[in-house]
């Protein structure tokens, strides 16, 4: 999960990362209190996923709490790269004398950790790369022992700081890490980092990637989410991993990979059926009861959408039988209102056992296919109909 | 042969008590897997009956180690425990561990590795997050079906576990030397060029199958190694053509970010290696079946 600029703000302040005063609002009268309380210059953020924020108009400098208010009418509802604004930040004013470039993140092509820094920052970190890719250093960071303050100063000289500039960056790039490590981020990136006209350094800008794995070790119930469209809700809600896409053909599944290579299969079956194409990824995972494929059922068939549904299961741990008694309970619960056709493929675990409880139900919204080619283009015939 | 694993393969269980590690020690004995005991420090020094086979448990896999002269550990701790247990396996030096557990952490996967690679890597990591390793009709260690396909002459290496199974079963004419899940997080530790590296060098594998899926870059980075140092005919495949750009499709690692990572892209690094790869699974097996009408 990605965070806000002002969640990130807040996580670096909590870390003893130098930041601005900061405040959120979420209208113009709040916009309004926020820069009178902040006192000054301030800048009115738009708080969105998304970057090229200045060039969108989503960025203003005020002078006064009453420009604040006003300029904040233009930025809020603004259209960010399909990010509607709904929430700004009031942020202090700075005087820059320089920008500078700070990262760490998870490198997955060599299973470490990567710090990148730049003493040429403000721009884009992809344009520093192409332009000026001798300007930006990428230092390995051994995960066992991380950035400690030479690390750090070791680090900042690679970037290009001259000694004086590196002997104040380098505590600021150690307390990131602390960030890094300690709130199981796989990216948390300052730019620009600045130094101020009085000789401060600031972080003031920041992104934060979380892992979602370790979010059983912290507090992040109340965090301010990303809004899910509300069929992706509904599955949340019942601990399904199902992300709603744009198409027809309903898709259930076990095995991330399976469900991947079943988007695809239905898609190429529907180029020859009309075009249709898959309208959900959804894995059931590995041992799934017959009250997640019902759960599962549930949210497909709710989506309007969806045409018809394709069930594709290789019984690993999952029991072939489970899955059918799941389809067949869902069916009885759905009642008249299941109307869209399933076509059911299932091999592996007790899959004789699957394949009887479906032929005994012999519903007739059910079909049963041998094969996943086969089952795909059937359930892309049906969505064309 | 079949590699890293086979019938001299002497497997404890890191999590054997829990109920996901009791219900795959009991698969995994029925499948002919060699289980030799498991590990859990709260119930050292009990016997656990599994199947008519009296289990010994120990407080660490090093005591289990030298008791039973274990050389393979399958870890089906809870994720927040799992790198404490990649750690201990580490520590013992135990030749395979395979971390079955889903949900692990990333800087505990990363740590886990920075700690392996830090003690001259003696163990070698497979997962985590994955299916495991099964060499048919030898031994199996993870949570694969021992039942799907026999052994034979094909070496699979596979990003996803039920993937895995369905390219077994479309191939169980043939049947597998070797078939091995690495597993599709972000950070890993056998990679597909490792398993390629041994199935070139497995004398009972004669051609291979590749099962890769959208981000990272480790189906590019096989791509050239095939090039340089295999021999063996190989097959790929790819799933997640349709996956959209910025969605994470279940595992943590799939993930399209920017251009990068694409399955057409990897396609096209495969391809450009003269590897042949399959638009769907069932047109890979019949790719793996031409390979061995030449062969």
């Amino acid at each position: 999960m990605d965070l806000f600029e002002y969640q990130a703000r807040d996580m670096f302040e909590a870390y003893g990362v130098p930041v601005l005063q900061g405040l959120i609002a979420d209208t113009p009268e709040e916009v309004e209190a926020a820069a009178a309380k902040i006192g000054g210059v301030v800048v009115v953020k738009a708080q969105v996923k998304a970057g090229g924020r200045g060039k969108a108009g989503g960025v203003k400098v005020a002078k006064t709490p009453e420009e604040a208010k006003e300029l904040s009418k233009n930025i809020f509802g603004l259209n960010i790269k399909d990010h509607i604004v709904k929430r700004v930040m009031v942020a202090q004013g700075a005087s820059i004398a320089q920008e500078f470039y700070f990262s760490v993140l998870l490198d997955r092509s060599n299973r470490t950790f990567l710090s990148l820094c730049s003493v040429e920052g403000g721009m884009e970190i992809e344009q520093l790369a192409e332009e000026r890719p001798e300007a930006l250093a990428k230092v390995p960071v051994d995960a066992t022992k991380g950035i400690d303050l030479a690390t750090a100063l070791d680090i900042a000289k690679q970037g290009g700081f001259d000694d004086e500039l590196a002997a104040k960056v380098a505590p600021v790039f150690v307390k990131l890490y602390e960030v890094f490590v300690k709130e199981d981020t796989t990216l948390v990136e300052v730019n620009p980092l600045v130094l101020t006209t009085d000789g401060q350094i600031i972080a003031l800008d920041g992104k934060v990637s979380l892992d979602d794995n370790a979010e059983f070790r912290h507090e992040r119930e109340s965090m301010e989410r990303d809004e899910l469209d509300p069929l992706e809700a509904k599955a949340k809600a019942m601990d399904l991993n199902y992300v709603k896409l744009d198409g027809e053909v309903g898709i259930i599944g076990n095995g991330a990979g399976l469900v991947m290579s079943t988007l695809d299969v239905v898609a190429y079956a529907g180029e020859r059926h009309g075009g249709v194409k898959p309208a959900n990824f959804l894995d059931i995972g590995g041992g799934a009861s017959a009250e997640v494929m019902a759960a599962g059922l549930d949210v497909i068939l709710n989506d309007p959408q969806v045409k018809s549904v394709f069930v594709n299961v290789f019984g690993g741990i999952t029991a072939c039988d489970a899955v059918a008694n799941g389809i067949v309970g869902a069916l009885k619960t759905l009642g008249d209102s299941a109307s869209k056709p399933l076509v059911v493929r299932l091999d592996g675990n007790n899959v004789l056992e699957g394949r009887y409880i479906l032929e005994q139900a012999a519903h007739p919204l059910v079909t049963v296919v041998d094969t996943m080619d086969e089952a795909a283009d059937k359930a892309a015939e049906l969505a064309n109909r | 042969m079949a590699i890293f694993l086979d019938e001299n393969s002497r497997i404890i269980v890191q999590g054997m008590t829990g109920s996901e590690g009791m219900k795959h020690t009991r698969r995994m004995l029925l499948g002919g897997s060699n289980i030799v005991g498991g590990v859990n420090p709260r119930k050292a020094g009990e016997t656990v009956d599994v199947e008519g086979k009296q289990l010994p448990v120990f407080g660490t896999v090093a005591e289990a180690m030298s008791a039973t002269g274990a050389n393979v550990t399958v870890i089906f701790v809870p994720p927040a425990f799992a790198k404490a247990a990649m750690i201990e396996a580490i520590d013992a030096e135990i030749a395979l561990a395979v971390a079955i557990t889903e949900g692990i952490p990333v800087h505990d996967s990363a740590e886990a590795w920075a700690y392996n690679v830090s003690k001259g890597q003696k163990t070698r990591l497979i997962g985590p997050n994955c299916p495991g390793i099964i060499s048919p009709g030898k031994s199996n260690a993870g949570i694969t079906p021992s039942d799907i396909t026999g052994p034979g002459p094909i070496g699979l290496v596979s990003k996803s576990g039920t993937l895995t199974y369905q390219m077994m079963f479309e191939l169980r004419d043939i049947g597998m030397s070797t078939a091995i899940g690495i597993g599709g997080d972000p950070v890993i530790g056998t990679t597909h060029i490792d398993a390629l590296a041994a199935f070139q060098a497995d004398p009972e594998t004669k051609a291979i199958v590749l099962i890769g899926e959208i981000g990272g870059d480790s189906e590019e980075k096989a791509a050239a190694y095939i090039k340089e140092n295999v021999t063996k005919p190989v097959v790929a495949y790819v799933a997640g053509f349709t996956a959209p750009e910025g969605k994470t499709m279940g595992h943590a690692g799939a993930i399209v970010s920017g251009s990068a990572g694409t399955a057409q892209a990897k396609k096209e690094a495969f391809e450009a290696a003269g590897v042949k790869v399959g638009k769907t699974p069932s047109e890979t097996a019949a790719l793996m079946r031409e390979v061995f009408k030449s062969l």
